[in-house]
Order: C-alpha cells, then sequence, then structure tokens
C-alpha cells in the first residue's frame, strides 16, 4: 500500500499528506530545508521571494489557530498570497460539496491547498481529486496524519538531541484519537529512533497499536524508565463522556506529568506538547513553564517546518 | 402456451439431485419436463447449444438491494434485474430498508409492481422486522407475509432492545416466519467504517470489532433457542461467527448462515489508502477472517452466498472514506468470484452451485434451486472459462462502485432462463 500520490516520478514531494509512503532522505532534506529558513525569523525583513505570485489557500474545515497562523505567516513569509477560510463542517455535509468547494477555489487559480478536515482521509481526497498542478498539504486530518506538526517536532528534537538513533521516545495520553501520535511515530521511526514507547490506558490505545512499530505501557512512571523525548498529548474533554475515562482528576493522577513523575525518566529528557495544553489535565504548570519544556519552541520552529514544506513541494512545479 | 427451450449437451450440475453428467435439458411450459429423454413431440423453439458451458440451477441471491423504492437515483428495478440476469440470478431477496421501509403491506404491494413491470427475476421482499426498521414496535409480520414477503429481517439495522427482539422473534416464530438477521450491536459499532485491525489504526479510520457481531450473533442463538424461531444469518464476516454458528448447528439449533462474496476474496489490506470502492460494512476484516469464512462455507457451516448487492450512484462513493456509504455492486461478480474459490481448491463446482441455489432454496424453503422435472425453469448456463473485464461495456448494473472495477475475471453467464423465459442471453 503505497502512497506515492506525494510524490511525482521523480521522487520530490508534490503533496504533503502523510509521512507514511515517504522515506528517511526526504524526511532529512525538510529538516534541513526548515534548518536554513530559521534564520529568517530573525532577520529585520522576515521575508524570501520564493513563492512570489503563487496563491496558496488555507482550508480550514475544523478550528485551529495555532496552526492555521503558522501556515499563514509561512506562506507570507514566503511572499506568497495568502488566503484563509474557515469553513463550517455543517454546510458542507458531504463530499460532493466538499469537492465542490474545492473545484469553485481551484477556478481562482490556486496553486496550494493547506487543508484541515476533521475527517480522516479528506486531504487525501482533496490531492485525488484536486487539478494536477495544485498542491495539498495536510494540516490535519480527522484521526488520521498531521504532519507538519510531526515534521517540526522532528526538528525540534534534532535542535536538541542531535542523532536521532539513540532515542527513546515517549508518547503520552489519547494515542486512539490522535493524529498527531500516528504521524510522530511514523516520522520517528523512519528517522531511526531507538523506541516509540506509548503510554496510555488501554482506552485510548488504539487495537493493535504495536502494528505501527511502538511498545506499549499502561504506567506511566513504569513507561518513561530510559526516556529521552516526553510527548504529550492533549485529552480532549469529551473523552469523560463517552465512558473512555471515568474523570480528568484520575487522569491526571495515573499519567499526568509533573514535577515527581517527570524524574523516572533521563534527567536531561525534553517535553514536548503539540498544543493546545490543558494545565492540570494532562500537565502540570511547573512541568509546562519548566526548564526541560520546549512547548513553545515547538510553535516558532512550526513556521520555518511549514515554510520548507511548502516551498518544496511548490518546487515540483519546475517553477523554483 | 410458452416456448419450449432444449438446452443441449451441457455439463449440468445439478447438486440438490446429485447430479454431475453431460446432457440435456428439456422446458416447456414454464417448467423442467425432462432431463433424460426427449419428450414425444417436443419441438423446441429455441435450441441452446451448451457444449463446453455447464447448466445448473439459476441462483438465488438472499441479500440485494435494488434501490427503488425511494433512491431510484443510485439503481432502479429495471437496472438492477437486468444486471442480476445477466449474472445467472433467477430469484433474489429484497432486504427491507428501502425508503419507506417494507413494514407495511402498501410497500410490499408496491415492490410486487415494480417487480412485475420489470418482469425478472423473481423478487422477495425480505420484511422489516420492527416498524421502521426502529427496533421499537413489532411490524405487521403476518399481514406483510401474506403480501408476499419470504421472511422477516432487521437489514442490519441494529435491534437495542433485546425483549423486543425477544418479542418478535417469538412473533415471527408463531407464524412461522424466517428471521433474516444480520448481527450487528449498535453500541459495538460505535459508527465505525473499517475493521478494527492494524489498516485501519494506521490509517485512524472509526473501526468496528468483531464483538458488535459475534455479540448480537451469541445474543440472537440464544433467543432462538428460547422462541423457537428459525434464524438465518447473513453476511458473517468473521471467525468467531463461524465457529458460533458452527456450534449452534452442532447443538442443534435451527440456524442457517451466509457470507457476502467479497468476503471470501478481500481482506482489510487489499484496500488502497482510504479507497470507498473497500467500504463495505461489516467491514473486511483479517486474513485470517477470510480464511475461516473460506473453511466456513467448504465445510457447510456456511450454507450459502449471496451478492449481498448495493449499488450506489458515484457521489455516495466519493467524498473522504469515513463519509462515504457503503456497499459493493455484487451481482454480476457473483458467478466469477465463486469460480475463483474453485480455482483456488477452496470449495468443489459443485458445493459452489448448490450455496448459490439449492442450498438458499432450501433456507426459504423454495420449490426451485433444482433441476427437478415439474419445477420451475430457473436455469443458468454459463461458460467457466469465458474471460471477461469489468468495464461499462460489460456491467449491466447502474452501480460501478466494485473494487473488482477493470479487473479480468473467469466465468461467465451465457444464458439465464426463469420459468422457462429466456431472461438474458450473452451477445457474441
Amino acid at each position: 500500500m503505497s502512497d506515492n500520490l506525494q510524490l511525482n516520478p521523480e521522487g520530490k514531494l508534490k503533496h504533503f499528506l502523510t509521512i507514511e509512503g515517504l522515506n528517511k532522505s526526504l524526511l532529512q532534506e525538510i529538516l534541513d530545508t526548515a534548518e536554513s529558513f530559521i534564520g529568517i525569523n530573525d532577520q529585520q525583513i522576515k521575508k524570501v521571494p520564493l513563492l512570489r505570485g503563487k496563491t496558496i489557500v488555507n482550508l480550514f474545515f475544523e478550528n485551529s489557530t495555532r496552526t492555521r497562523t503558522t501556515f499563514e505567516l509561512a506562506a507570507k513569509r514566503l511572499s506568497a498570497d495568502v488566503l484563509s477560510m474557515s469553513i463550517s463542517t455543517s454546510s458542507t455535509s458531504k463530499g460532493e460539496s466538499l469537492l465542490d468547494t474545492i473545484r469553485n477555489l481551484e477556478a481562482m487559480f490556486v496553486d496550494m491547498f493547506v487543508v484541515r478536515h476533521a475527517i480522516s482521509g479528506a486531504a487525501h481526497f482533496i490531492a485525488q481529486h484536486t487539478a494536477p498542478h495544485i498542491s495539498v498539504i495536510n494540516a490535519g486530518d480527522g484521526q488520521h496524519a498531521h504532519p507538519t506538526q510531526a515534521m517540526l517536532d522532528m526538528f525540534t528534537i534534532r535542535q536538541i538531541k542531535k542523532d536521532f538513533s539513540r532515542l527513546r521516545v515517549a508518547i503520552i495520553g489519547d494515542i486512539l484519537h490522535s493524529r498527531v501520535a500516528r504521524s510522530e511515530i511514523q516520522a520517528l521511526n523512519m528517522l531511526g529512533v531507538a523506541e516509540v514507547r506509548v503510554i496510555a490506558p488501554k482506552t485510548l490505545l488504539p487495537a493493535h497499536v504495536e502494528s505501527l512499530g511502538v511498545t506499549v505501557s499502561h504506567n506511566l512512571t513504569e513507561g518513561l524508565a530510559d526516556i529521552d523525548v516526553i510527548i504529550m498529548l492533549r485529552l480532549q474533554k469529551e473523552r469523560m463522556s463517552s465512558a473512555l475515562l471515568p474523570s480528568e482528576s484520575e487522569y491526571f493522577k495515573c499519567f499526568g506529568l509533573t514535577e515527581d513523575t517527570l524524574k523516572n525518566a533521563k534527567p536531561d529528557a525534553i517535553v514536548m506538547h503539540p498544543g493546545p495544553i490543558n494545565r492540570g489535565v494532562e500537565i502540570d504548570s511547573k512541568v509546562a513553564d519548566g526548564p526541560q519544556s520546549v512547548i513553545l519552541k515547538q510553535v516558532s520552529n512550526g513556521i520555518a517546518i511549514r515554510m520548507a514544506i511548502m516551498a518544496m513541494a511548490m518546487q515540483k512545479q519546475g517553477s523554483l | 402456451m410458452t416456448q419450449q427451450i432444449h438446452i443441449r449437451q451441457g455439463r449440468i450440475i445439478d447438486p440438490a439431485n446429485d447430479i454431475d453428467r453431460i446432457g440435456c435439458v428439456y422446458i416447456a411450459d414454464g417448467k423442467i419436463i425432462s432431463m433424460t429423454e426427449e419428450p414425444v413431440g417436443f419441438k423446441p423453439d429455441i435450441v441452446i447449444d451448451a457444449g463446453n458451458q455447464i447448466v445448473c440451477p439459476g441462483f438465488i441471491d438472499l441479500s440485494a438491494r435494488l434501490r427503488e423504492p425511494g433512491q431510484s437515483r443510485k439503481a432502479t428495478f429495471e437496472s438492477e434485474t437486468v444486471a442480476a440476469a445477466s449474472g445467472g440470478i433467477t430469484t433474489l431477496c429484497l432486504q427491507p430498508d428501502t425508503i419507506p421501509v417494507i413494514d407495511t403491506t402498501a410497500v410490499a404491494e408496491l415492490i410486487k409492481e415494480l417487480a412485475e413491470k420489470a418482469q425478472y427475476p423473481q423478487i422477495y421482499p425480505i420484511a422489516a422486522l420492527t416498524q421502521k426498521l426502529e427496533g421499537n414496535e413489532l411490524s405487521s409480520m403476518l399481514s406483510l407475509k401474506q403480501a408476499g414477503c419470504i421472511a422477516v429481517g432487521n437489514a442490519g439495522q441494529p435491534v437495542k432492545n433485546l425483549l423486543v427482539l425477544r418479542r418478535a422473534m417469538e412473533y415471527a416464530a408463531s407464524h412461522d416466519l424466517l428471521l433474516m438477521f444480520q448481527s450487528n450491536d449498535y453500541w459495538l459499532g460505535n459508527k465505525g467504517c473499517a475493521h478494527e485491525g492494524a489498516v485501519a489504526t494506521r490509517y485512524g479510520l472509526p473501526s468496528i470489532p468483531e464483538a458488535a457481531e459475534t455479540v448480537a450473533l451469541a445474543q440472537c442463538l440464544e433467543l432462538a433457542e428460547l422462541t423457537g424461531c428459525r434464524v438465518h444469518f447473513g453476511q458473517l464476516s468473521c471467525k468467531r461467527s463461524v465457529i458460533k454458528i458452527h456450534q449452534a448447528k452442532k447443538y442443534g439449533l435451527n440456524v442457517s448462515a451466509d457470507v457476502a462474496i467479497h468476503q471470501l476474496h478481500l481482506t482489510e489490506n487489499d484496500m488502497a489508502p482510504f479507497d470507498s470502492a473497500y467500504h463495505v460494512l461489516p467491514p473486511l476484516r483479517t486474513e485470517a477472517d477470510k480464511q475461516y469464512l473460506r473453511q466456513g462455507l467448504a465445510g457447510g457451516t456456511l450454507n450459502s452466498l449471496c451478492s449481498d448487492h448495493q449499488p450506489h450512484d458515484i457521489d455516495a462513493k466519493l467524498g473522504a472514506f469515513p463519509e462515504t456509504e457503503p456497499g459493493i455492486s455484487a451481482l454480476e461478480t457473483l458467478l466469477p468470484l465463486m469460480l475463483k474459490l474453485v480455482a483456488q481448491h477452496v470449495i468443489t463446482l459443485e458445493m459452489g452451485i448448490a450455496a448459490l441455489s439449492s442450498n438458499p432454496a432450501q433456507i426459504l424453503r423454495l420449490k426451485s434451486g433444482a433441476l427437478t422435472p415439474g419445477f420451475s425453469a430457473d436455469v443458468c448456463v454459463f461458460d467457466p472459462e469465458l474471460i471477461w473485464q469489468v468495464n461499462s461495456e460489460n456491467w449491466r448494473s447502474r452501480g460501478v462502485n466494485t473494487p473488482f472495477w477493470g479487473q479480468m475475471l473467469k466465468g461467465r453467464v451465457t444464458h439465464t432462463l426463469q420459468a422457462g423465459k429466456m431472461i438474458y442471453c450473452l451477445k457474441k
């Protein structure tokens, strides 16, 4: 089952939908390209003309502040024209209208869609049905993938830890509903980490989770042993009403990251979170704001990584 | 006076009569009149040369949807009966989830009218077990039976309240009605769209565990014993269901079961990323499930094969996977996919034909599914070696939603007769 939909015949990035089906050198190329963009953030004029004259449409069928903002900033720093649209899913009930939305925007000579959608597979669907010259970047689809978030986390990890091969990474929380977790697991394994460990109660783990290439722990204290990188996931409030968890407080007691539980990981372990964080639910404020936290660094890196992915996906058009 | 038809020198396979030989079939007045000697004064209007072909009873499909009434944009009786005939199907059971649901005699009558207008094949509606299939109140089963419904069923809609299910089964049993039950627990199904396994996990698809099927099946088996209702379990999808049916039969319960043909050929792993052609309910499961279903068919635990035909319009399959509608358009691939099981040595040809004719006839207590003299002349003649492509040139159903689209398949119906009338003939 290949995802070569993402690559053009020369193996260059055309769409960026999921980590699956890509390869290590491509991921490294993304990280290296992002590295070259990092300096731009510190310049007085934070712009490069790479995508001048290109039109990028941010299509957000699901609410997001951070992701949308960083995509918008990334596009603007590449000198593209950006249009951000928030489309409530209630107005687009079925695939037909999703397709119609896309067709209408295509007719306005768009070069790239950045898509967030509440349904798994939405970005694939759009990539399959959009005009051939248009690139699609997945900014999160249902519970499937959020590959740009995964890449910005890889970037952050590489900045601090340098070498992936010895790293043990723990992902803690609601793996079942997390597109971030799925993309992180694929990216970490592709970059060759020593271990990816998921830590969660069974109700928050998908069936056959080991098939994703992870080891499993249901106990935070034990699970954090020898861990270099901790990725916390956001816990949605509706998990309590759907009988997946008894209460926020019990969850925090078992799986909340505090200064105390953090001591079970390696002393130089870093703490990450894709945001937005629920203080006192999955993470204690002292850890979130503490010296081992790199949460805000992740946010700044989001701009560079999204610039890199947008620029690379446009490169396939031979126009750069 | 209807036509006299002589089917010449075909390999006759008639499992109910234990026949497998080269020979002729003589048909007059809509009935089979002889399988051995030419009747005196027989003057055939049509002679079908069946040399190198197989002659068998017309197929009986236990589960199909023709989309009328209510969804004629997807398909019509006219389009789908032609498709059925070209697939060798002479009798089919219509699931009750039409719009409106088959829960009143008026709807049953309407279906009868539509069927008569389309002329062929024989169509039997299945009555809804409960009103609107909502699982709250009983449908007027007896009236529906008298209006031509062959059984009662839930069309895959969960019956959440087991007391309602118990009473519905008791009531059905009082009128000697067969319950055609598709096991599906509403809560465990959790509005999923794919098998709860590695593939759904990788793609983040809302998933359905086997237990959604097996728990509902186990409950219904218990109630079958309690109520004495005859139950046929349709479209099983997993290993543990086969085991449960096997045990129930061994225990002496009056139950039967079928499997949709695609479940014997496809698994979750065959699905290209988010390809909605593979979106079916129950979902495609694992290789182990597929193998067990195959064994279940070979060993007789699963009595019959069905198409589980569900044609769709293009828009229904055009969207992100979870938002698309489930189902495969399957009447025309039923025979070649059965033959593929024979080629793969899963079953013998005779077993495959029995699973499509005499076995479902027995389940429905129909006087058909066999080439017995005196029976309605429902006959299928097919060329087991003919290779054809699933493409718009060959396809009759209005629904092109099949994962087999574009594939080359082996085995094709050349003639279909229903009540002695040629309802399909392959143009050469």
